[in-house]
């Protein structure tokens, strides 16, 4: 059997698509709040600095370059890490104030901001090393330049931080997902392999094997349909089976005797008319074959209950009547008094030719069976269930023989002086089962009682609105 | 009547053909299901038997191919599919008649004859359907359900005079105790004696008893016919 594994599985397959869905839209969603953080951060380091900018610049204009060149000194001897820069130079470029001892190279024209590197010696270290910053570049009226600027840093590393927080958050969430699918994926595997065990049991050709059902979910109504397939699967081999059983029985001794008979007659010097005789007698086996097979293959059909289709609603006292009026000739050439006495709602949801082929079958022995002088009655009623009751006045059956009645090919009287083929009966025993009805052999004192009992048909409202539901 | 016989098993249509060369039909033969819609399609047959399965072609989609075309020959199929509903399917796809294998030759031959003449006489007569049937000197009224031979009444029981209006609708052809079955009983079954004959036997009494010659006719193995002396088929 070929196994499947877990991570080929269709669960599985679907918790990776919507994973990688879900990681996409978280993605894009964490690079938004990223790029907002980062934005806003820059915004306000250079808020900061144009409001300083402002202020010295105020300076300058109340006090010159030489009140600028003592406020930026002092602003600059405050901060000897250089986490505010300052810088200030003449028109030649000469450096007047601040804490850098020139303009950074490339540092463009005035009024921009821009970004460039200064090195530092922070936390007691001897080297310094460099760190990036920002700085807002003036000149002044009178020819000099001023900087100002700002160590980002420490917002570059937040936003390393974060970069890497979101990265780590998606792998983890990614890992969770697989992990997950995994899980996911074995667990329905584990539901479905009970059931593709006890299929492949049963494909070994354990037909009994069913699926177990416990549970309530999905998995428990697959394998309650799948029991249900096995199930009418199981009816319709065994009907098959004897179906062939039967025709092994009951076909081989008329094969035989045709066959023989034609053998025979072949070996001497035939005349016409013997040829003639032969080609009758073997005609007649022939007919005869052809009869008890239709009526072993309507027996099947009727036990596979393949005609589902072709149910509607019976009135099994129609169906009597019409029975009657196909018998009653028969009957009253026999000397047998054939009566029906009708009830009321005595209605049926079935295959209508399945069941007159069974009234009729029934009616057909009663009348076969009576002595003249007889009586033979139909009745059928609709309380409490649907049924159709033939009552002969005939030898009736012996108790102990009436189950064995039912089966193919019984005839209970040895010498078969009466004609017909053994499966009467058998099949009005198939459509019984067919529409889960009771067939009976009783007593009539004298005489022999058949009743079939059926269940009643649903009101008709119910089955149409089933019709329109099913259209 | 010319008649395609379209059957793969060359044996069956062989003896099939023979049969009803011998009866006095017009036989041609084909064995698989595209040949056989190109000649139905092509040439003006009476009847069609058609075998449900079949190669290239399976008779079911050949007979509605060849009705989607226009065609009206009417179609009997011929199945080992005997099944009830197999049956209902075949009708629908534009079968006229059913038969299932196997099934006796008198059977075939008389069902082909029905079909056959249904076509001749499918031309319309001229306002509605006929309410009065008449052959030779008996008349059956379906509406006062009045029957008469010579002009003297017969009085009828419902199933006898359903099933002389049969006899007569088909008057002149073979019907078989099955296809009385079906047409007056609606049965698909052949009850396990045989009760036809003395329905027959009965309504012989009624219309043929005391009359100059008799027109309900024994067709030995195969059924009844109605039929007068001087139209002898």
């Amino acid at each position: 059997m070929l196994r499947t594994r877990p991570l080929s599985t269709s669960t599985f397959r679907l918790t990776l698509a919507y994973l990688g869905l879900f990681s996409l839209s978280a993605a894009s969603l964490l690079l938004v709040v990223y790029m907002a953080s980062v934005r806003f951060m820059e915004r306000q380091t250079r808020e900061t600095i144009s409001d300083e900018v402002a202020w010295l610049l105020e300076q300058y204009d109340s006090g010159g370059l030489g009140a600028l060149r003592s406020a930026v000194s002092e602003r600059a001897a405050a901060e000897p890490n250089r986490r505010a820069i300052y810088l200030l130079v003449d028109a030649s470029g000469s450096y007047l104030a601040g804490n850098l001892d020139r303009f950074p190279i490339g540092q463009a024209e005035s009024g921009s901001f821009s970004s460039f590197e200064v090195q530092v010696t922070a936390g007691g270290r001897r080297l310094p090393i460099a760190h990036v910053a920002v700085a807002e570049i003036v000149t002044l009226d009178g020819g000099g330049r001023l900087l100002v600027g700002r160590d980002v840093h420490d917002n570059v590393q937040t936003q390393k931080l974060m970069g890497m927080a979101i990265l780590l958050g998606l792998g983890v969430m990614v890992v969770l997902g697989i992990v997950g699918g995994l899980i996911m994926s074995r667990w329905m595997l584990n539901r479905l392999e009970r059931i593709n065990r006890a299929t492949a049991q049963i494909m070994a050709g354990d037909l009994s094997q069913r699926i177990r059902t416990d549970g309530g979910d999905e998995f428990t109504e697959l394998a309650q349909n799948l029991n249900a397939m096995l199930e009418r699967i199981e009816r319709l081999l065994v009907s098959m089976r004897q179906v062939t059983d039967d025709i092994a029985h009951d076909l081989r001794t008329p094969l035989t005797r045709m066959r023989s008979r034609i053998e025979v007659t072949l070996m001497g010097e035939p005349s016409a008319e013997e040829m003639r005789d032969l080609l009758a007698a073997t005609l007649q086996d022939a007919d005869r074959l052809i009869e008890t097979f239709n009526a072993l293959l309507a027996i099947a059909r009727a036990e596979a209950g393949a005609q589902h289709g072709e149910w509607e609603r019976i009135d099994l006292t129609e169906l009597a009547r019409d029975v009657v009026d196909l018998y009653e000739p028969l009957a009253e050439e026999r000397g047998i008094s054939l009566q029906l006495v009708g009830g009321k709602g005595a209605v049926i949801q079935g295959h209508r030719q399945l069941v007159a082929q069974a009234i009729a079958n029934i009616t057909d022995n009663a009348v076969k069976y009576t002595p003249e002088g007889g009586i033979v009655t139909i009745v059928t009623s609709g309380t409490p269930s649907p049924s159709v009751t033939v009552t002969d006045t005939g030898p009736g059956i012996p108790p102990e023989l009436r189950e064995k009645a039912k089966e193919r090919f019984v005839r209970l009287d040895p010498q078969r002086s009466t004609p017909g083929s053994g499966l009467g009966l058998s099949l009005v025993e198939a459509v019984a089962k067919l529409h889960d009805a009771r067939l009976e052999l009783g007593d009539n004192m004298p005489g022999l009682k058949v009743s079939l009992t059926f269940r009643p048909a649903p009101p008709a409202e119910a089955v149409e609105l089933r019709h329109a539901a099913a259209a | 009547m010319h008649v395609l016989v379209i059957e793969d098993d060359r044996d069956a249509a062989g003896y099939m053909a023979k049969g009803l060369k011998e009866s006095g039909h017009n036989v041609d033969v084909v064995h698989n299901g595209k040949e056989g819609l190109l000649l139905a399609a092509g040439a003006d047959y009476d009847v069609l038997v058609v075998d449900r399965m079949l190669p290239e072609l399976d008779g079911l989609n050949m007979v509605k191919t060849l009705r989607a075309t226009g065609n009206q020959t009417p179609v009997l199929f011929v199945t080992a599919l005997g099944d009830v509903d197999e049956r209902v399917k075949g009708l629908r796809s534009g079968g006229d008649d059913y038969l299932a294998k196997p099934y006796a030759f008198s059977e075939l031959l008389a069902r082909l004859e029905a079909l056959g003449r249904r076509k001749a006489g499918a031309a319309p007569q001229g306002g509605g359907p006929e309410t009065v049937l008449r052959y030779d000197d008996l008349v059956l009224d379906l509406l006062s359900r009045r029957v008469e031979r010579s002009g003297k009444p017969i009085d009828l029981q419902p199933r006898e005079f359903k099933l002389l209006e049969v006899l007569m609708r088909h008057a002149g052809q073979v019907m078989t105790r099955t296809m009385l079955l079906e047409k007056v009983w609606d049965y698909r079954f052949d009850p396990q004696t045989n009760v036809i004959d003395v329905h027959i036997s009965r309504l012989r009494q009624k219309i043929d008893r005391g009359f100059a010659h008799p027109l309900i006719h024994t067709i030995r193995g195969a059924g009844y016919s109605l039929r007068a002396p001087d139209k002898a088929a």
